[in-house]
């Protein structure tokens, strides 16, 4: 690995790894915690080798004093609980010479991804400290240990612990708190330059959260009361959250027997007048793009959240790609104009799924919202996001309206449905091209005006500024989107650090396309780069297909899991030149 | 369904319940029948028109909601009973009849069947069987007799028919009835029963093919009431249905297990208590 270009101090990496229940997640989450309450910011991701349980888990955090929402292209401590299978991890530890590692010297050797790469090396008998207190664990030595080098005090780790394991009762903190204590100890010799400096106090209020749970709560503040899902890594904690929380509601989630159903069951639900989700991930998508198409013809809003993992098939479950570009945006045969959307950051999942659900409904049609694994499972500190007025609301027909006309071509294409129960206005839904009132036909005429309207809907809609984030106005493009907005953020601020100015566009909304916004944004630009997560430049290529470039573009572009760094994005640019 | 104790309104005619789009079916088809069984059925009840929602998927026999006046919605092939489920779900209030046919329902829709009878939402299946896939012009269905020459299984699939009842029963199907297209009278009562039914009933209809399978003509002099009365035992059912000669016609199964419990109230007074759990 390479040294940090020296220009931002980005905040601290530190990584835990540890076979399964060695703890290693739990000691990331603890720490991230600990930190978040002493008033820093931090992410964390986490990234598991293919056991059920009991594999190999690596927590990777990073700490710093501002919101933190891109992987690190280096590790300042890394903490061996154990390494049972650490060499698994491969390139995702990014250790070096700036690494400062600590390790057992009992057990399983450090593997060579460590002992070649030229970081220091030092070996603390943690599995030999834990015994020192009864129940007590090398984790929480290891935390004590992180702790003590970040800069946080005792008392805040051993709150944080105390909060963590409220339901494991007093004599499990209390083991817990001794061993952070012997960890705690052991750090104060350790020289470690990347100490952290706290803040006074934290001025704003801010949440924890994951980008998963973001999603369940942008669905029901845009208005969401019903899923029906089938549990798929890695979006099952969407759901796992949505349930219990719809409930709270008045609404509902339903786990249905596969995604054919989950995806019809929500469309049934939209159709009755509740606005309607499902979670999955690729290989569910996958099975929903039939009924997606049905809701693009019978214009019934709903919302799919596509958490976006290794692919094609069943590919890598628990590991982030962005490869899911392709289905969403052309998966449907026939014609079927509809909304594909992305958040952008652990907190933008918030917004992003209810602006999703807003446009939904407001248009009368299906929306994917994109999330991946990178930022639906990692953890964030975010500033308190504020309650923005986007909650979805449709055009609905009134009692009576004779003759009702479901597809009606009304200006602006969007016809008020009427939902059932109304009276005089009863009408049938169909995925068959039909007239304005919906009786099936196949009529040149008939096909196109559906055709014009459902496009027309969409395309001639105000989406306002959220359509994509433009920041910064340098000659220099950094065209991404999806998790991969921070780490292009993070590279401009490196670039600017040198005297180099470049703008990040990352489009918000991938469909309808926006080219007039995108022009704009483009103005005066003389360099793009494009960056993406994926093996075959699908970012690359719908930009091609969609859009005019004033110049020609370059592309950086790899498969998950690798997360893309702020520094490789400097470096591509910077090389190009 | 909706509301069993529901005075009949006087004023219903069977014709209120009919849309002015002419079927496409075939002359003869028993379909045509079908959709009079249900809309005597809806005027039987003198349930309010806009009170009912005919969800189905693709076939001949899934054309069936645009002929009603009532709310429908033709989907995809197969999956009619999940939309309904969500319907339902979400809309307790509203008499759900979810029509369906034999390809559509116990083969590309088979898994939503055993999980629609197991979940025992309250609602009304239908499905008009033909032993044949209709509408793509003749192919053998799970219901097809195995000796059946078609054009894609020249010589007969030399596949056992799937026996729709007895899974229903035993996936757990609340009510289960034979009918058969021929007599609307019958089968509208029988429908009529089946939507007051709580939980999932389950009526599969006889419906000649009378273009791809013009055998099914002499269904009408097959046919015969069930030997004997309904039962609650679904063991028992099963075993009478896996014996029968595939006529009998008439209310077979009346269970008592209760329906899936839908969408409650809410429970707190405002979403921003959602979120308290993430405050640092
Ligand atoms: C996904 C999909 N596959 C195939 C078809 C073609 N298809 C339309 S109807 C049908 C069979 C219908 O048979 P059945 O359910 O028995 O209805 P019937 O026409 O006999 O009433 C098939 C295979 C389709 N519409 N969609
Ligand atoms: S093809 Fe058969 S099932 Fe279809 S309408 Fe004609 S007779 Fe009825
Ligand atoms: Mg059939």
């Amino acid at each position: 690995m390479e040294k940090a270009t020296g220009t931002v101090p980005s905040g601290v990496a530190i990584a835990f790894v540890g076979s399964g229940g060695a703890g290693a997640l739990t000691t990331g989450n603890v720490l991230l915690e600990a930190a978040c309450a002493a008033g820093l910011h931090g992410l964390l991701t986490r990234t598991l080798g293919p056991q059920i349980r009991g594999g190999e888990a690596a927590a990777l955090l990073r700490l710093a004093s501002h919101p933190v929402e891109s992987a690190a292209d280096r590790l300042d401590l890394l903490i061996g609980i154990d390494w049972v299978n650490a060499e698994r991890f491969g390139a995702e530890l990014k250790v070096g010479p700036g690494t400062l590692v600590i390790g057992d010297p009992e057990g399983t050797e450090p593997p060579p991804l460590v002992t070649a790469s030229g970081a220091r090396i030092m070996e603390l008998p943690l599995t030999e400290m834990a015994k020192a207190v009864e129940g007590g664990r090398p984790n929480m030595i290891a935390l004590g240990l992180a702790g003590r080098l970040m800069g946080l005090g005792l008392d805040q780790l051993t709150a944080a612990i105390g909060k963590f394991l409220s339901e494991k009762g007093a004599a499990a903190i209390a083991a817990s708190c001794a061993g952070i204590e012997i960890g705690f100890s052991a750090a104060a010799g350790i020289e470690f330059g990347a100490r952290l400096t706290l803040p006074e106090a934290s001025e704003s209020p801010r949440w924890l959260l994951s980008g998963n749970e973001a999603t369940g709560l942008g669905a029901l503040r845009g208005g969401i009361r019903f899923a029906a899902a089938y549990p798929i890594t890695p979006a099952t904690e969407i759901l796992e959250w949505m349930a219990p929380n719809l409930t709270k509601v008045g609404g509902l989630l339903l786990q249905a027997e596969d995604e054919l159903a989950a995806v019809n069951m929500i469309i049934g639900a939209s159709y009755g007048g509740t606005p309607s989700l499902t979670a999955t991930s690729g290989p569910g998508l996958s099975l929903m793009i039939e009924a997606l198409g049905l809701a693009t013809s019978a214009e019934v809003p709903i919302v799919i959240v596509d958490v976006m993992r290794g692919g094609p098939s069943t590919g890598i479950p628990t590991k982030s790609e962005q490869a899911d570009l392709n289905i969403a945006v052309y998966g449907m045969h026939g014609d079927a104009p509809h909304l594909v959307l992305a958040p952008q950051s652990v907190g933008d999942c918030l917004f992003t799924t209810q602006w999703a659900t807003y446009l939904a409904e407001a248009l009368q049609a299906p929306a994917i919202v994109l999330s991946d694994q990178f930022m639906g499972q990692a953890r964030a500190s975010i500033e308190r996001p504020a309650d923005i007025a986007f909650v979805g609301k449709r055009a609905v027909a009134a009692a009576g309206s004779t003759p009702y006309k479901r597809y009606a071509l009304a200006a602006g294409g969007v016809s008020p449905m009427a939902i059932p129960g109304t009276p005089g206005c009863q009408y049938t839904a169909d995925g068959l091209t039909h007239t304005e009132t919906g009786t099936p036909t196949s009529g040149a005429q008939h096909h196109l005006a559906q055709l014009d309207k459902r496009h027309d809907k969409l395309d001639g809609f105000d989406y306002g500024n959220h359509w994509a984030t433009v920041e910064g106005s340098g000659e220099f493009a950094i065209l991404t989107w999806g998790s991969l907005t921070g780490a292009a953020r993070e590279a401009c601020e490196q670039l600017a650090a040198e005297g180099i100015a470049a703008r990040v566009i990352s489009p918000r909304l991938l469909l309808p396309t926006r080219p007039g916004q995108m022009a704009k944004a483009l103005e005066g630009v003389t360099r793009i780069l494009v960056v993406e997560q994926t093996h075959g430049a699908q970012f690359h290529r719908y930009l091609r297909a969609h859009y005019d470039f004033p110049v020609r573009l370059q592309a950086l572009n790899r498969p998950g899991p690798l997360p893309i760094t702020a520094q490789e994005i400097c470096r591509a640019l910077k090389e190009g030149q | 369904m909706t509301m069993p104790n529901a005075e009949p309104r006087p004023a219903a005619k069977a014709s209120d319940y009919r849309s002015d789009v002419k079927p496409i079916w075939c002359p003869g088809c028993g379909d045509h029948h079908v959709l009079m069984a249900f809309t005597r059925a809806f005027a039987q009840l003198g349930l309010p028109r806009e009170q009912i929602a005919v969800i189905s998927g693709i076939g001949c026999s899934s054309r069936i909601p645009a002929y009603t006046n009532c709310y429908g919605f033709h989907g995809i092939h197969g999956r009619s009973l999940a939309l309904a489920a969500g319907l339902k779900v979400t809309r307790p209030d509203l008499t759900v009849v979810v029509a369906s046919g034999d390809g559509d329902g116990y083969s590309i829709g088979g898994n939503h069947f055993l999980h629609a009878c197991r979940r025992n939402i309250d609602m009304t299946y239908v499905v008009m069987d033909n032993h044949i896939y209709g509408m793509t012009k003749g192919q053998p269905s799970p219901t097809t007799e195995p000796e059946l020459d078609t054009a894609m299984s020249p010589g007969g699939t030399g596949l056992r028919p799937f026996h729709p009842l007895v899974v229903a029963l035993a996936s757990g199907a609340n009510f289960v009835a034979r009918c058969f297209s021929g007599n609307p009278n019958e089968t509208a009562k029988v429908l009529a029963e089946a939507i007051q039914h709580p939980g999932f009933s389950f009526v599969e209809i006889l419906s000649p093919c009378v273009t791809f399978r013009p055998d099914e003509r002499k269904w009408k002099d097959l046919v015969h009431p069930a030997p004997v009365a309904a039962t609650d035992d679904p063991g028992r059912a099963a075993r009478r249905i896996m014996t029968d000669d595939g006529f009998n016609i008439g209310v077979l199964y009346r269970g008592d297990r209760i329906p899936f419990r839908p969408a409650g109230g809410a429970s707190v007074p405002d979403l921003s208590e959602l979120s308290a759990e993430f405050e640092i």
